[in-house]
């Protein structure tokens, strides 16, 4: 099977493409092919130009220079994502899908059936029952796309992509969003559509998804080709240590021990909401307390209703043994509690505006000084905050947009750090981000546990969960059902707890 | 070799926001020129007294409108909210002259009604956007049909007329000047200082920066949205109402076609200014200028017999949608995509 892809001609091919954006070069003579029936994967750190391969391949970037063939022949892409119409199709990390439609109308969005000139539109919606029955997916296609789970708009591209006869796919981290269970679904149609025939590249931050799904690997490091292989040729550390150019020794910081003994900063009680079913824990001073949970299980809906982001229905929050009446989350900055959302581009930054008016947005009431913004201060918090979590940009007035996913992490990291909490809640800290960047934040993590603040990860990730917590509490349907404490982390236990093949009853 | 080229961008990202700043001033001042080409008279004292008093009144509503806008909002009732404000501001006074005369008293307590009932309607707008979740376009239409029809109602279809012993008293808030400058025009210099304060130094104008970008960011970033946009509306009401104090004493009287489409030409004055209809990034300044340009054209067709003045709608909206136009920014890029 592999000797025959290889021996196949590509599809579509880059070769010694160049790219700048004005006088910023991002893309260094980079090689790269695709083969029918196969799937290549695209791996680096963040900035390492995978994005933007990927939107040169698709014809939504020109080259600066070399050239582009489809089929062996030299082409020029049409842009705007009119390659669509060769066969070419770009899944976007940010899918493209109009919300206030239906399944069905975004599937054949712009190849609209027709029949006497008027929608044909029980042949559309068949025809979707069809393809969605094929891939598995639940959902009506009559149903709007804004009533869809993320990962169901994921399928959706997919079956839509599927459905416009495309010769290659390229996806951008399709799988950062799905659960383990979805990214299996996922993959198996990965496979179908490979085995017949299409050409498939696949970027992600998740190795051992790259190693399961992938034929060839290429990876790409700070514009740079580095190697493409066939994947049985890397291990998940080559790969991790050719994409970040050195070893990656102290991936996890080293824990400092916790103090059993030390003050309860924070203590829930029978927190219960539309989702919630009498949620109750503890967290002491210092403690990295972890939540591990499949999507769905409550976690974010757990710490924004404690922040004073949701609505509860009834428990009771207290902050170092006081009960808190507060009710807003300008409050409950006050009192010392700050959440950081999973979702950096909807509620964390304001893409539009440049790093300064971000990082200070959270706690702007710390830098008035008789009733006008400081902006000295604000210049000095900007400064502080580049230097205290290595924020990169191209300059220093560049918009949050500009940004690579884990700059744009540690511009957020340094907006709530700015309101100077005590206990510190991070939903994700780490999705769509690249092995480098997490290691930094994962040694912040620790440094401010050191420190003496409390942080709470919520994460989906295992290893993380395991190499930076000291305590981890598992969730299930609304409720807490585990808890792990030191030695007794591990994935078999948290697994078993989040899958509900055991449940102690639990009491914080 | 890579230190000597890295700063080009910014220096690039530099000349273009220039050109998107400066061009409501270079729009003015080519205006300007080819006013005075037209009729050597359009820059006399006396004309541009005039141009800068006529543009006080769309220029004070639209500072306002530059928040409600930059915090993603829409105000459609102001002018109707201005006619309104107007009759009963005339009802009060003449029907207090039997207590208090015809002295300044009688005005003052005017103008008070007048401040109420502005940051009274703006608070009404504010609360059913926020409180009442209907949109901002959907409750300003509403509020802008009832202000509409009260005023007529008021007025039993006719007009308003402000009592001539009162009028006397209250003439000089339109017609007198200080230090060479019409009262309306300092009016309008001190709401647009304060506007800019406001918007580019203090944490309101920040907030309302952030809620216009992006709403659900601005609530995680512990900003209370629905207050920060109510105020907005209430700071419009209240712009309104000295646009209105200003306004009454010109004509001294008050009907249903008051401050008729004045609405739309806040509006305009506030996009040609720069600020963005979709929320998120306003300037003062840019408003400014905007009102000025929109009074300028209606002030050149006056002076010249080359386009009739009835064309002044055609030449505003022109203006209006060139101005946007240009502003897009990504003209002369083509085909450069964002990263």
């Amino acid at each position: 099977m592999q000797e025959a892809a290889s021996i196949e001609a590509s599809v579509l091919s880059a070769e010694s493409v160049s790219k700048s954006f004005g006088t910023v070069p991002v893309l260094f003579s980079v090689s790269f092919d695709i083969r029918a029936g196969e799937v290549h994967a695209l791996i680096g750190e963040n900035g390492a130009g995978k994005s933007t391969l990927m939107k040169i391949l698709s014809g939504f970037h020109d080259t600066t220079s070399g050239a582009i063939r489809l089929d062996g022949e030299e082409i020029q892409l049409p842009g705007n994502g009119q390659a669509e119409a060769l066969g070419i199709v770009l899944i976007h990390q940010e899918l493209n899908l109009a919300e206030q439609m239906t399944v069905t109308e975004n599937i054949f969005l712009g190849r609209e059936l027709s029949r006497n000139g008027l929608l044909n539109r029980a042949e559309m919606a068949r025809r979707v029952g069809v393809m969605l029955a094929e891939v598995g997916l639940d959902v009506s296609p009559k149903a709007r796309i804004s009533d869809l789970s993320i990962a169901q708009k994921q399928m959706v591209e997919i079956v839509k992509a599927m459905s416009r006869n495309a010769r290659v796919l390229i996806m951008d981290e399709p799988t950062a969003v799905l659960t383990d269970a979805e990214t299996e679904l996922f993959f198996k149609q990965v496979r179908k559509l490979k085995a017949s025939g299409t050409a498939i590249v696949f970027v992600s931050h998740k190795l051992h998804e790259v190693m399961e799904i992938a034929d060839r690997i290429t990876i790409l490091r700070d514009g740079q080709w580095i190697t493409t292989k066939q994947t049985a040729e890397f291990t998940l550390d080559s790969m991790a240590q050719m994409m970040v150019g050195r070893e990656l020794s102290d991936f996890y910081p080293p824990m400092n021990e916790a103090d059993v003994d030390a003050e309860v900063v924070l203590s829930v009680r029978g927190m219960t909401t539309k989702n919630l079913r009498n949620v109750s824990f503890d967290l002491r001073k210092g403690e990295v307390l972890g939540f591990f949970g499949l999507i769905g299980s409550g976690r974010t809906e757990l710490f924004e209703t404690i922040c004073c982001l949701g609505e509860k229905a009834a428990g009771t929050v207290s902050l170092s043994g006081v009960e808190s009446s507060h009710a807003s989350v300008a409050e409950m900055r006050d009192a010392g509690i700050v959440y950081l959302t999973k979702d950096r581009k909807e509620k964390g930054l304001l893409m539009e505006q440049g790093m300064g008016p971000n990082i200070t947005l959270l706690a702007l009431p710390r830098f008035i000084r008789h009733f006008m913004l400081d902006r000295t201060a604000e210049q000095k918090a900007l400064e502080r905050g580049i230097r205290r979590f290595d924020i990169r940009a191209r300059d220093p007035k560049a918009r949050a947009r500009e940004l690579s996913g884990g700059n744009q992490q540690k511009l957020l990291l340094a907006k709530i750090m700015e309101a100077e909490p005590r206990i510190v809640v991070i939903d994700e800290p780490t999705r769509g981000i690249d092995v480098g960047t997490k290691q930094q934040i994962y040694h912040f993590i620790a440094a401010l546990a050191a420190e003496g603040i409390s942080v709470v990860v919520i994460s989906s990730e295992m290893p993380e969960i395991i190499g930076i917590c000291h305590r981890v509490l598992v969730m299930r349907s609304g409720r807490i059902t585990g808890e792990l404490t030191g030695e007794a982390i591990n994935e078999n236990e948290i697994v078993r707890y989040a899958a509900g093949l055991k449940e102690e009853t639990f009491r914080g | 070799m890579a230190d000597t080229i890295a700063p080009q961008p910014a220096a690039r990202r530099a000349t273009s926001l220039d050109i998107k700043t400066l061009g409501p001033a270079i729009a003015l001042i080519l205006l300007c020129v080819i006013g005075f080409l037209l009729n050597p008279a359009f820059l006399s004292e006396g004309n541009i007294t005039n141009l800068l008093t006529r543009s006080a009144f769309i220029g004070i509503i639209a500072v306002g409108a530059t928040f409600v806008i930059t915090a993603g909002g829409i105000d459609l009732s102001v002018g109707s909210m201005a006619a309104v404000i107007a009759g009963v501001m005339i009802i009060v006074m003449n029907n207090t002259i039997d207590t208090f005369g015809t002295g300044i008293a009688t005005v003052l307590i005017g103008c008070f009604c007048s401040i109420i009932l502005g940051l009274g309607a703006g608070w009404a707008n504010g609360m059913l956007t926020t409180k009442g979740k209907i949109e901002a376009f959907i409750v300003t239409l509403g509020t802008m049909g009832i202000f509409r029809s009260l005023v007529t109602y008021f007025a039993d279809g006719g007009t308003l007329s402000l009592d001539y012993g009162i009028r006397d008293t209250y003439r000089p808030v339109y017609y007198d000047s200080f230090m060479g400058l019409p009262i309306p025009v300092w009016v309008f210099i001190m709401v647009a200082i304060a506007g800019w304060v406001l918007l580019n130094w203090t944490a309101f104008g920040r907030y309302c920066t952030a809620i216009g970008s992006n709403e659900a960011v601005a609530r995680y970033s512990a900003i209370k949205v629905d207050r920060i946009k109510t105020w907005t509306y209430v700071l419009q009401g209240l712009c309104v109402s000295l646009a209105t104090i200003i306004y009454v004493p010109r004509l001294g009287s008050a009907s249903s076609s008051t401050g008729v489409l004045w609405e739309l030409e806040a509006i305009a004055a506030v996009i040609i200014g720069g600020t963005v209809l979709k929320g998120g990034y306003g300037r003062i300044g840019g408003t400014i200028l905007g009102a000025l340009i929109l009074t300028t054209i209606g002030n050149i067709l006056n002076f010249t017999d080359v386009i009739s003045n009835y064309l002044n709608g055609t030449m505003q909206g022109l203006i209006i949608i060139v101005a946007v136009w240009l502003q897009r920014g990504d003209w002369g890029r083509k085909g450069r995509t964002k990263l």
